[in-house]
């Protein structure tokens, strides 16, 4: 669970250091947090940035554990074709929302829900789509998330050549870290905007933390009485910002961990490590497993205050970490991507695997395609046709299979929501396509 | 026709790739059996069907607006290094041994894509050292503590 946190926290060094947004979620910190490093105040935004985090996501999961249980006990109503609905809405709404174009996202979610089926069937036993002997397990989730992930970054950085990537190391000043808590405190609107809607969005199934920071942004930005110092440096827009994108961490994980619908594909390769452990979601999470449960989440809390002490104390030495050299992270990531499949299940098909989807990634995510909705695809996957094919078994003995899966008030939400995701996303494409080519017309 | 641009080809290229498998998908879920076995995956592959086949009519046409291809100077820079690595992953890991394999494609590349001048003598002796680190990084990490065996082939 803390590998969320490290993965946006460490983020920030490069965020701020090189004005990379290490990750989505960080657009909106990059916005004043560069300008403050430019200015000379790299360790304060450093310091502010750690500080607010670890508020708003503190907050996060405290809203996380009074949530979940509660909602936990509302997913038993769940039968078969509501569990099929969620696991599709789970798909399309990432395949949708996250990716630049609907139709690309969506056949990225078909893509990866196919990839699930590939192997020996659950209830025949019959041999599907198995053309090359490594393939007779199914294809390993752990495997493909490093193929899908790490290969086509190792590519990215082939594509990029000869060229030295080190750019100028920005000196960062000492800064007390008492001075920091008190300008925290300061901006204690900035924090609570930022905070709250941090955990509201992260509700959101699909929302993501970039989603979090800019409204967030926007909206302290909108109270402020300081509005024209916003974007050259100020700590209020990077307080709102990187609380938001942190309170949203926890409540995103509450769709996960109640209804099985990952709200990021941060969640969704949660959900693949729970499943491979036999742990599935919902009730059974919380009654058979509470152990597992409280201890992720407890984790989650801890993790919020040890990389909080950890980044405030590492924050000088951030200039150093953002050197390292591409060609020799791209030979690094390489070499742990092959020995980590391997050491799965010891077992060289794995590898094959995950080398093969990690190629043919780097070249869809060239034509559009994105990764996160085909991950999803082969993580719901599963889930999908085992509800798929329980709930066609109770159609054939009732009603049918199309008054069993299109009727009711749940499947109908959860069908209406599919569609809304959809036809929202697609709106949301044309608009920003003739936003694009107006711009384009006036020059 | 006269006007189809690098990226518009790649992407025809690709969605007409895309669409082949969603197509050769399609047709595996509908002949093969049991029929029960193949319930899900002729829903899925239907919809994949239709989006593929969706994308590569846009690609024809010339309405891809998403993804900006390949260019030459990408695929040249990144050719060596992915011919390498998938030597690497699909021969040299099984066939020499998982350390050997690793050392030797780990040191390639960093001098592939090393821009440290490469008739340096100091350059050279900067990679050997890194390699020699990052294997033992790797043994010590797989072998020792996590007590991974891989295959050691001819080499190690």
């Amino acid at each position: 669970m803390r590998l969320i946190r490290q993965l946006l926290q460490a983020a920030q060094f490069r965020r701020f250091l090189l004005k990379i947004p290490g990750a989505p979620a960080n657009i909106a910190t990059t916005l004043d947090g560069h300008a403050m490093a430019l200015n000379g105040e790299g360790a304060k935004a450093l310091q502010l940035s750690f500080l607010s985090s670890a508020v708003g996501g503190v907050f996060g999961v405290l809203l996380l554990i009074f949530l979940t249980p509660v909602l936990a006990q509302w997913a038993l109503a769940f039968g078969p074709s509501h569990l099929f609905w969620l696991a599709i809405l789970g798909v399309t709404v990432i395949g949708s929302l996250d990716s630049a174009s609907v139709v690309k996202g969506l056949l990225s979610g078909c893509i990866g829900l196919w990839l699930a089926t590939i192997g020996f069937d659950d209830i025949m036993g019959a041999q599907r789509f198995i053309f090359h002997p490594s393939l007779g397990g199914g294809i390993n989730i752990i495997a493909a998330l490093i193929g899908l992930f790490a290969i086509p970054q190792v590519i990215t950085m082939f594509a990029k050549g000869h060229k030295n990537d080190g750019t100028e190391a920005i000196q960062v000043q000492k800064h007390p870290i008492k001075s920091a808590v008190s300008e925290l405190l300061r901006y204690k609107r900035a924090m609570g905007i930022g905070t709250i809607t941090g955990s509201i969005i992260g509700l959101i199934p699909g929302v993501g933390g970039q989603i979090a920071g800019l409204v967030a942004y926007d909206q302290s930005k909108k109270f402020s009485p300081d509005k024209d110092k916003f974007g050259t440096g100020h700590p209020e827009g990077l307080i709102a910002a990187e609380s938001a994108n942190n309170a949203m961490v926890g409540p995103s994980l509450v769709p996960l961990l109640t209804l099985s619908i990952p709200g990021s594909p941060t969640a969704a390769v949660l959900l693949g490590g729970l499943l491979i452990h036999g742990i599935f979601p919902g009730t059974d999470l919380f009654d058979n497993h509470p152990d597992v449960a409280w201890t992720f989440i407890n984790s989650m809390l801890i993790g919020q205050i040890l990389m909080c002490i950890f980044g405030l104390y590492v924050a000088g030495m951030a200039a150093r970490v953002a050197q390292v050299p591409q060609s020799m992270m791209a030979a690094i990531v390489l070499g742990l991507a092959v020995f980590g499949s391997y050491s799965v299940q010891s077992s060289m098909g794995d590898v094959y695997v995950m080398a093969s989807l990690g190629v043919m990634m780097y070249f869809l995510e060239r034509f559009g395609f994105s990764a996160a909705p085909l991950v999803l695809g082969l993580i719901l996957g599963p889930i999908a046709e085992s509800n798929f094919i329980q709930g066609s078994m109770i159609a054939t003995a009732t009603d049918g299979l199309a008054p069993y899966f299109f009727t009711g008030p749940l499947n109908l939400f959860l069908i209406a929501v599919v569609v809304l995701s959809v036809l929202y996303s697609g709106y949301m494409e044309l608009r920003a396509r003739r936003y694009t080519s107006k711009e384009e017309i006036m020059g | 026709m006269s006007n189809i641009t690098l990226p518009r080809f790649q992407h025809i290229i690709g969605s007409g790739i895309v669409a082949a498998v969603g197509a050769s998908v399609c047709y595996i879920s509908y002949t093969q059996q049991p029929s029960e076995a193949f319930l899900f995956p002729r829903l899925i592959a239907t919809v994949f069907v239709v989006l593929a086949l969706w994308t590569f009519v846009k690609a024809c046409l010339g309405w891809t607006k998403v993804g900006n291809g390949i260019s030459l100077t990408q695929f040249k820079n990144l050719a060596p290094g992915l011919i390498i690595a998938l030597i690497y992953i699909f021969w040299a890991a099984k066939g020499l041994g998982f350390y050997t394999a690793t050392s030797i494609a780990f040191f390639i590349l960093l001098s592939l894509y090393d821009p440290a001048p490469h008739r340096v003598l100091k350059s050279w002796v900067k990679r050997i050292i890194t390699t020699a680190c990052f294997m033992a990084v790797m043994y010590g990490l797989f072998a020792l503590l996590l007590k991974v065996y891989t295959p050691r082939e001819i080499f190690f």
